[in-house]
């Protein structure tokens, strides 16, 4: 009896430790992540980005803070996954620096109630993002075995009203939009048409350009009133090619 | 014992060796493509140095038993060259990161190591031979040449057979019957073993050894990571792998320019990749051309708006998309040049029931010819020139050809085209948008030279430039562009949403009304490059936008070093400077090549026992040994590569003048070694033909070539091989003369000469690169001159004043 009651206490204790342990690695983690969203804002002020120009929209900032980038990423990249960089996620895929992230978001200019549409669903970092904003996602992935990755993800998380697909994303997905807001993180050689069909009169849509790990410039495609087409193509830092007088 | 130098065995492991370095470069475009790639192989080709250290510091043990250790450096360079490359692909090295997280250093540095070791056992086998027989030095050498000469003609018509991997195979097997070869005369046995090894031993290599590891992020592997998509057909030759790829469940689409305007997207589509990126795409067409409706709606469009019925000529057909638009627009006949046949070949017979075989319509000509070629013995007139956008955007925006000769873009190139135009004609070119703006204020600034080359007044009146979001397109006109020209273009842009970077009578409010930039650098530059303060502008943009020519034909350069701080800078803040890594990759390759270069040199000087062998040979060579190989192994290369790059221009074909070129040079220099054995050991001739040569060559070349470029192939091969073969002959001589110098006074010294000389040959080679990008390849051409005046002075003879020269 004594024994038991021993292993007992021992266990009790074990178990505390390593509750302790986990709270502890959580707060360290919720620590770095919090350093990294004050380098986000930091960057984004430093370089001028955002929609207001001035930084990244106090609401995006706060549901970075919140979102659990590490569990976003592969085990094995963990500690670095509150570093402000691009990472890869397996099967040829990367999720975003977390600045690129936050600026696209901005650029996106959403908030609770509004639709958006992701094509390249990743990881899943991007869509819980909008999520976090009260958005209602919707996002495709065309490699299987990332889209199921990251759709058990989600819903692990407490994201599951992330409506998730396997798929084509070239055809969008009518029967969700029309969308205030579309995000085309997947190459392609151009804006696919029915992508535009589905975005709202006043809505936005980013796409990132780049190879992998190079975002060089994001392509913003506004949707006037009437129908017509407005981009800009704007680069994620500060580098004006020319400098002096003229 | 009177042995024999192991001729045929020097022979065919160089063969080997050289094959193999060729063959790595083919292997690493497809397994990685990036410049990373290229710096694990400059730096893999310092073992050839290494191995001079390696013998001057073992010289007593690896002599001793001299044709045991050349058996086992030669064997083990053929277990090395298929093992340590199927390590090395497996690394987790991923170039694309590196900007991000310093480890990749780490798996990078690691896959130096391992491409290191077969060029060292090669090197080591090479170099006891000519230590063990100094007497033979020009006959090794000779060998030596010959053999890489051989060694590079027969990889090249490997490569038309194999599969670059397979090719490994046959590298394995050369490097097994040196070894017999060199076993032969001492033991039949042994000889017989690794003869059967050599023959049979590769071939039953197990799948996984000889298996290419793609990166995950290349378009192939991407592409093929969708369900249900599979390789169609293949095709293999020197120039590429190229590979078909359908994806039912998820079609691929490639329309680089499309206006959002469009309606509607491509057509199906078969992916075409080169070497595993993204080359183009296979579009569906059955003869009907309301499907290709949505090729009206690219920049590359927009002088299909200014022409009726026009005769086309596509420069870089493909896969055949700008054909198609020609054909949809109602071309009267269109010309396409295509310079891979492998790829014509797929789209007319692998993929012939869904491409409609374009190339076979009686309005259709296909030549398989290289652009510059087909332009300069061209007698016909065309109404439209298409130079078509074939790199894939993915390349283009890492800044992967930023090191890359390119004659497609030259002042000269633009000129050929422009003389190839009917009165009116048009000449448009379509490039990738990088922003901040780099290759089209580039080739806006070359066009101004090649209009301004033809005694165009106002070249303005004669150029148009749009951009849509992703493309933009440049037209030359031959003349001036009329009033309904440009209200067309005008009309064409507002249409499409494209916005206008010049035209003439363009005011700033026209300009950044659809693709909206903070800044309209497009607009401002093409304005500048126009004005009075063209230098000016060029000289204070923080890009490379000087026109490129064909002394200088690095049209992707874009690096300026004034503005690495500010690059710096940012990536210093958390952000990703737009930066080309070309040009820093091969000032990273060109330190540490000295510096594992200069460590190895110095480094039987330091160590006791091969200092006491040095100090046994008189003083004056001691001196003369470093300086004179040094300047021969910098000055060999540095002829030899400006060269090889204007024959190829002249040849106009990569393969032909890869092949012609460079076996011409090894096989005459080989014969100039063999010849140099007669040679007194004062001859100083040879140095002074090699500088009268060269300089001949820097001063009528060029002309001479460009205006023989319309002769018939044949003849040009024919006018190569004459041109090469009497400096190739005497640039073969003085490295077999100074080495015979040195091994009859101070054997000790033969290796470490070797190596210097093999160290200089890989710092030349980045070297060379890096001047011809900043001075033109006549200045290289004319310091190798210098080095050879250097080595003629410094030749390594025994008494002070014997080597002066004359």
């Amino acid at each position: 009896m004594k024994a038991g009651r021993n292993i007992c206490g021992w266990l009790l204790v074990a178990i505390a430790l390593v509750c302790d342990a986990c709270i502890a690695a959580d707060e360290a983690m919720a620590k770095e992540r919090q350093a990294m969203v004050a380098e986000v804002a930091a960057m984004a002020r430093d370089f001028h980005a955002g929609t207001a120009g001035g930084g990244i929209d106090a609401h995006v900032l706060a549901a970075l803070g919140r979102l659990p980038r590490h569990e976003f990423v592969p085990s094995t990249l963990r500690a670095s996954a509150y570093e402000n960089r691009p990472l890869p996620v397996g099967y040829g895929q990367t999720i975003s620096q977390p600045y690129i992230v936050a600026v696209m978001t901005d650029l996106l200019r959403v908030g609770a109630g509004d639709t958006a549409l992701e094509i390249g669903t990743g990881s899943g970092y991007q869509a819980a993002l909008l999520a976090e904003l009260g958005v209602k996602v919707s996002t495709i992935e065309i490699v299987e075995p990332l889209a199921r990755e990251a759709a058990e993800r989600l819903r692990r998380l407490g994201y599951g009203g992330i409506a998730t697909r396997i798929g084509d994303g070239y055809h969008g997905w009518p029967e969700q939009g029309p969308f205030d807001a579309i995000m085309v993180t997947a190459a392609a050689s151009h804006v696919p048409p029915p992508l535009l069909r589905q975005l709202k009169s006043g809505g936005r849509m980013v796409i990132p350009v780049g190879p992998p790990f190079q975002t060089q410039q994001l392509m913003l495609v506004e949707k006037r009133a009437d129908g017509t087409l407005l981009t800009r193509q704007l680069m994620p830092v500060i580098f004006v090619p020319l400098t002096g007088g003229h | 014992m009177n042995e024999r130098p192991p001729l045929a065995a020097v022979a065919v492991l160089s063969a080997a060796a050289l094959a193999y370095e060729l063959l790595l470069l083919r292997l690493f475009a497809i397994v990685q493509w990036h410049h990373f790639a290229y710096l694990a192989i400059s730096v893999a080709l310092l073992g050839i140095g290494a191995a001079g250290s390696l013998v001057t510091l073992a010289r007593r043990r690896l002599l001793a038993a001299w044709r045991r250790s050349f058996v086992l450096a030669a064997a083990g360079f053929a277990i090395a060259a298929v093992a340590c490359f199927a390590a090395a692909e497996r690394l987790p090295f991923n170039a694309l990161e590196i900007a991000w997280n310093p480890r990749q250093f780490v798996a990078l540095a690691a896959i130096y190591v391992l491409l290191f070791i077969p060029f060292l056992s090669a090197a080591t086998a090479l170099c006891i031979a000519y230590s063990r027989f100094g007497g033979a030095i020009p006959q090794l050498y000779g060998a030596d040449i010959f053999g890489a000469g051989l060694g590079s003609l027969g990889l090249l018509a490997a490569l038309f057979l194999l599969h670059p991997a397979e090719a490994l195979c046959l590298v394995c097997g050369l490097g097994l019957a040196a070894a017999a070869l060199a076993a032969w005369p001492a033991s039949r046995r042994l000889g017989s073993a690794l003869g059967l090894l050599a023959l049979a031993g590769p071939w039953l290599l197990p799948a996984a050894a000889i298996e290419l590891v793609s990166s995950d992020y290349k378009d192939l592997s991407q592409a093929l990571r969708v369900k249900e998509a599979r390789v169609l057909a293949q095709r293999v030759s020197p120039l590429g792998v190229v590979t078909a790829v359908a994806s039912p469940l998820v079609p691929l689409r490639h329309a680089p320019g499309l206006s959002l305007n469009a309606g509607d997207g491509p057509p199906a589509q078969l992916g075409l990749f080169v070497d595993g990126q993204t080359a183009g795409a296979v579009t569906h067409f059955d003869g009907s051309l309301a499907p290709l409706a949505y090729l009206a709606h690219t920049t590359a469009a927009l002088p299909y708006r200014l022409l009726q019925r026009p005769r086309v000529l596509v420069l870089g057909a493909g896969a055949g998309s700008d054909v198609l638009q020609a054909l949809a627009h109602g071309a009267r006949r269109v010309d396409a040049v295509e310079a891979d046949r492998q790829i014509s070949a797929l789209v007319q017979e692998e993929l012939a029931n869904f491409s409609g075989r374009p190339y076979s319509r009686p309005d259709v000509h296909l030549h398989v010819a290289e652009a510059r070629g087909f332009v300069a013995a061209s007698r016909d007139d065309f109404d439209l020139i298409q130079l078509a956008l074939l790199d894939s955007f993915g390349a283009s925006a890492a800044g992967l050809g930023s090191l890359n000769e390119n004659h497609l873009y030259t002042v000269e190139a633009l000129d050929a085209y422009l003389q190839r135009l009917a009165p009116g004609g048009l000449l448009a070119v379509t490039r990738w948008v990088s922003l901040p703006p780099r290759d089209s204020l580039r080739l806006f600034a070359t066009a101004i030279a090649a209009l301004e080359g033809r005694g165009v007044a106002a070249p303005g009146r004669s150029l148009v430039m749009i951009r849509g979001w992703n493309t933009a397109t440049l037209m030359l006109k031959n003349g001036v562009l009329e009033a309904a020209e440009i209200a067309a273009v005008r009309d064409f842009c507002r249409q499409h949403s494209f916005d206008i970077v010049h035209v003439h009578g363009i005011t700033a409010a026209e300009a950044n009304l659809h693709n909206i930039q903070q800044r309209d650098d497009f607009f401002d530059g093409s304005r500048a490059l126009l004005g009075p303060a063209r230098q000016e502008f060029i000289d204070r943009y923080k890009f490379e936008l000087t026109p490129a020519t064909d002394d200088r034909p690095y049209f992707f350069h874009f690096f300026k070093w004034r503005t690495l701080p500010e690059l710096l800078d940012l990536r210093s803040r958390g952000g990703l400077p737009p930066l080309d890594w070309g040009y820093p990759v091969l000032i990273m390759a060109l330190f540490q090549a000295v510096a594992v270069s200069l460590l190895l040199i110095l480094l039987p000087l330091a160590l006791a026992d091969t200092r006491l062998a040095f100090g046994a040979a008189p003083a004056i060579l001691r001196r003369r040994v470093p300086v004179y190989f040094l300047a021969l192994g910098l000055g060999f290369m540095a002829i030899e590569i400006p060269f090889l790059q204007r024959f190829s221009l002249f040849l106009s074909h990569p393969l032909y003048a890869a092949a012609v070129v460079l076996a011409s040079f090894l096989i005459f220099a080989g014969l100039g070694a063999r010849f140099a054995a007669r040679l007194q050991p004062a001859a100083r001739w040879p140095f002074a033909a090699i500088a009268g040569l060269a300089l001949l060559y820097v001063a009528v070349l060029p002309s001479v070539l460009a205006s023989l470029m319309g002769l018939a192939q044949g003849w040009k091969i024919l006018l190569t091989i004459l041109l090469v073969a009497p400096l190739a002959f005497c640039l073969g001589m003085p490295f077999p003369l100074g080495l015979a110098a040195v091994a009859g006074r101070a054997a000790a010294l033969v290796p470490w000469a070797w190596g210097i000389n093999g160290f200089a040959s890989v710092v030349a080679t980045l070297l060379a690169t890096l001047l011809a990008i900043h001075w033109g390849q006549s200045a290289v051409v004319v310091a190798a001159v210098l080095l050879y005046g250097i080595a003629a002075w410094q030749f390594p003879s025994q008494a002070p004043g014997d080597g002066e020269a004359p």
